[in-house]
């Protein structure tokens, strides 16, 4: 891979998916692929492309998947790395991103991947410190790494998603993940449909190029992909719903939901899941299932940006 | 003894708007009018010449956050007031959320001797409607009002209990006080940030509904009614408000309102590079909201442009976005503002002058925003076509924090005189 020719990766920072072209989409996708297959074939997992190179994994909001699949992501091109975690960070003693990352910039990493409970916090530490950023989550914001790890496990198994149906399912309003899948999903062509209780599904999220739906039933009908979000309790406790008791009844996609999709309909979660609260385990764990393969493809996603935004040039 | 001559004039309290000249003299107006009518002990005076610069009354800020006593490394009282006397202010209205809070009269006479020891301007202070701004008990009112307060308002925070507020309203009006409303219903704020709407959708922030402002809006005006008190909004941010408040005039209530050249200038699409100093209470709103706040300034249903100057530390703004400080600076970028909106033909040059100076003296009932004969001469010299690109490290405030740093705009403060004296000059 690393002796292939390189062709130009036109970004310094993948903060969130409007910034791809549907050409960098496939580049990324093409990468991960190539990646993918180089490590299959291998029996020891690991190749020198960021050999020297300093990724400094800044997780400012606990993240257990991410993480390890950075982490792994990195290890495998012979990075070097330092973990910063939320419980270890000054962060937690007040201090601001601005002067957490200056100190940090003076380890001279090479990029930051950074996780934080806040959104924007990548642009404005990509603004500042004008260092490579790879944004892991930033509040409700976006999570672009999960959405195109999302996108290769779907190109998987069909070979686009130009003109199908996909459906997200769940707390819209707070999830970064269904954000970035919803704007990258659109720039691919798919026609996405976003469902959940209207308390967590505004009507002015159907800007962001979905189509609303309040009833599961529908919003699964016909549809080639339905993509479960996890649900947390703590919007219970905030009133956004009544009882997780209720929540199951009206959004938990089960057997009966996955007869109306497609026939051969793939079914998604970004994990961690709520079995028997968002999805009934048989769906989880049945063939159409893809949720292992996204976190194997987690890895092969991280490292194709990785190596974009840090590997030899040509 | 003094002339200015050469200037165009703009009183609007007087209905100036002509060259003329105006003399002073014992840092009190003597004459406006016509050179040739000037009265014969001025012929031979000093004369200011105000060639191609507008002459006003000098302009009146409602809402001002000067910090001190307490939250002095963001501003002080003097540096607050020579920001003012930068912008073209001479009478300023300082907010209580200040530590202490200034829920009495030790506060309120601190802050005024103050003022009047080290500050250039005149400093009036608005006291607390509730103790430590908490929204549980009355503050002392009374006791504040003998040492000088203007208005009551817990700014920075909203009453939440009706009841309260009612009581409030109650006991101003023994003192004849407007009560300063800062609009915020918490529970619909929750954790928001900026707007909500399609932009909040877009840029992944927490949104603040418009209905969150509204609805405290609604009920305070039912208040005013039923209780006969003088009510001003601040900073009003939204399209409802503007019709609820001209409603409310129609139905005769005492009703006014404010905005702020922010929320005249700018939208919540500016929340774009989550850079914090586009954050404050209430947000930018929308194109239309901001399209319906330059009408109601425009027809007079909110009479004044006040700055809700908010000065804070740089590393209260350089950082995440939703951890950032809300408000911004603007004493010193105001008329910049206002004029580009002059400048777009949304207001008069006059109706500009009126919401800096009459509108805003009305709603505290000061005799301050007129050139009449025998008041203080307090006046404002500027020139409209002038260019000043706004450079925050040239700002007399100690906050640097501005929406409106490195933006080009014409016009320019060029003398700011009070009680007669030349306090800032460009």
């Amino acid at each position: 891979m690393a002796r292939r020719k390189k062709k130009a990766f036109p970004h310094k920072a993948i903060l969130g998916i409007e910034a791809l072209s549907v050409d960098d989409v496939r580049y990324i996708i093409d990468t991960a692929r190539n990646l993918r297959s180089v490590f299959k074939r291998r029996r020891i997992k690991k190749t020198p492309a960021l050999q020297g190179r300093t990724v400094l994994n800044l997780f400012l909001e606990p993240s257990t998947r991410t993480r390890v699949s950075f982490e792994l992501a990195e290890k495998r091109l012979s990075a070097d790395i330092i973990n910063i975690a939320a419980a270890s960070s000054a962060i937690v003693k007040g201090e601001s991103i601005f002067d957490t990352g200056r100190t940090l910039l003076a380890m001279s990493p090479d990029l930051i991947v950074i996780r934080h409970k806040m959104g924007g916090s990548p642009h404005f530490l990509h603004k500042h410190l004008e260092i490579p950023v790879i944004n892991a989550g930033d509040g409700i914001n976006q999570h672009p790494t999960q959405a195109l790890l999302d996108l290769l496990s779907i190109l998987d198994r069909i070979d686009t998603v130009e003109g199908k149906t996909i459906t997200i399912v769940g707390d819209i309003k707070h999830s970064r993940v269904a954000r970035s899948n919803v704007l990258l999903l659109k720039k691919m062509g798919a026609k996405v449909r976003l469902c959940g209780p209207p308390t967590l599904l505004q009507p002015e999220y159907a800007t962001l190029g979905g189509e609303i739906f309040y009833d599961l039933k529908q919003a699964v009908e016909g549809a080639h992909v339905v993509m479960m979000l996890r649900v947390q309790l703590e919007r219970m406790k905030m009133g956004y719903f009544p009882t997780t008791n209720e929540y199951r009844r009206l959004y938990c996609f089960t057997a009966k939901h996955l007869k109306l999709a497609r026939k051969n309909a793939l079914v998604m979660h970004p994990g961690p899941m709520n079995r028997w609260v968002e999805i009934e385990p048989e769906v989880a764990d049945s063939e159409n299932s893809l949720i292992l393969d996204q976190v194997a493809n987690g890895i092969s996603i991280r490292m194709a940006l990785l190596y974009l935004l840090l590997g030899e040039k040509g | 003894m003094y002339v200015i001559i050469n200037g165009h004039v703009i009183d609007p309290a007087n209905n100036v708007n002509r060259k003329c000249v105006i003399a002073v003299e014992k840092g009190k107006i003597a004459f406006v009018g016509n050179r040739r009518n000037l009265p014969v002990e001025f012929k031979k005076a000093d004369v200011m010449d105000a060639s191609g610069c507008y002459v006003a009354p000098g302009f009146i800020d409602l809402h001002v956050h000067l910090r001190e006593p307490g939250l002095e490394y963001k501003e002080t009282i003097v540096t607050g007031a020579r920001a003012a006397a930068a912008g073209g202010f001479t009478t300023i209205v300082c907010m209580p959320n200040t530590e202490p809070v200034n829920d009495g009269g030790e506060v309120t006479n601190f802050i005024r001797k103050k003022a009047q020891r080290e500050a250039s301007i005149n400093v009036l202070c608005a006291g607390a409607i509730s103790k430590n701004l908490e929204g549980k008990e009355l503050a002392r009112i009374g006791e504040m009002k003998e040492a000088g307060i203007v208005a009551i308002t817990d700014d920075g925070h909203c009453v939440m209990n009706a009841g309260l507020m009612r009581r409030a309203m109650e006991y101003a009006n023994g003192f004849d006080l407007p009560l300063f409303i800062h609009a915020q219903d918490y529970d619909l704020c929750m954790s928001g940030v900026m707007n909500e709407g399609e932009n909040s959708v877009r840029f992944g922030l927490p949104g603040i509904p418009a209905a969150a402002e509204d609805v405290i809006v609604a009920r305070d005006i039912e208040l005013a009614a039923l209780t006969g008190a003088r009510v001003h909004f601040c900073h009003a941010s939204t399209a409802r408000q503007a019709r609820m408040i001209k409603d409310a005039q129609r139905r005769g209530l005492k009703i006014t309102g404010e905005v702020t050249p922010h929320h005249l200038a700018l939208t919540d699409e500016a929340c774009s590079t989550y850079d914090a100093d586009f954050k404050m209470y209430p947000p930018l709103r929308t194109s239309n909201d901001r399209k319906a706040l330059r009408k109601a300034l425009a027809e007079g249903v909110l009479c004044a442009i006040a700055t809700d100057h908010a000065p804070h530390a740089e590393n209260e703004k350089k950082c995440e976005f939703e951890i950032a400080a809300n408000g911004v600076v603007g004493l010193e970028t105001a008329l910049n503002v206002a004029l580009s909106l002059v400048e777009r033909k949304t207001l008069s040059l006059s109706q500009m002058v009126y919401a800096f100076t009459e509108g805003p003296a009305k709603v505290i009932g000061s005799a301050a925003g007129a050139l009449s004969a025998g008041s203080d001469a307090d006046i404002t010299i500027f020139s409209t076509s002038e260019k000043t690109v706004i450079d925050t490290a040239k700002f007399h405030s100690k906050g640097k924090n501005s929406p409106f740093k490195g933006m080009e705009f014409k016009g320019k403060v060029k003398k700011t005189i009070f009680h007669g004296k030349t306090i800032y000059e460009d």
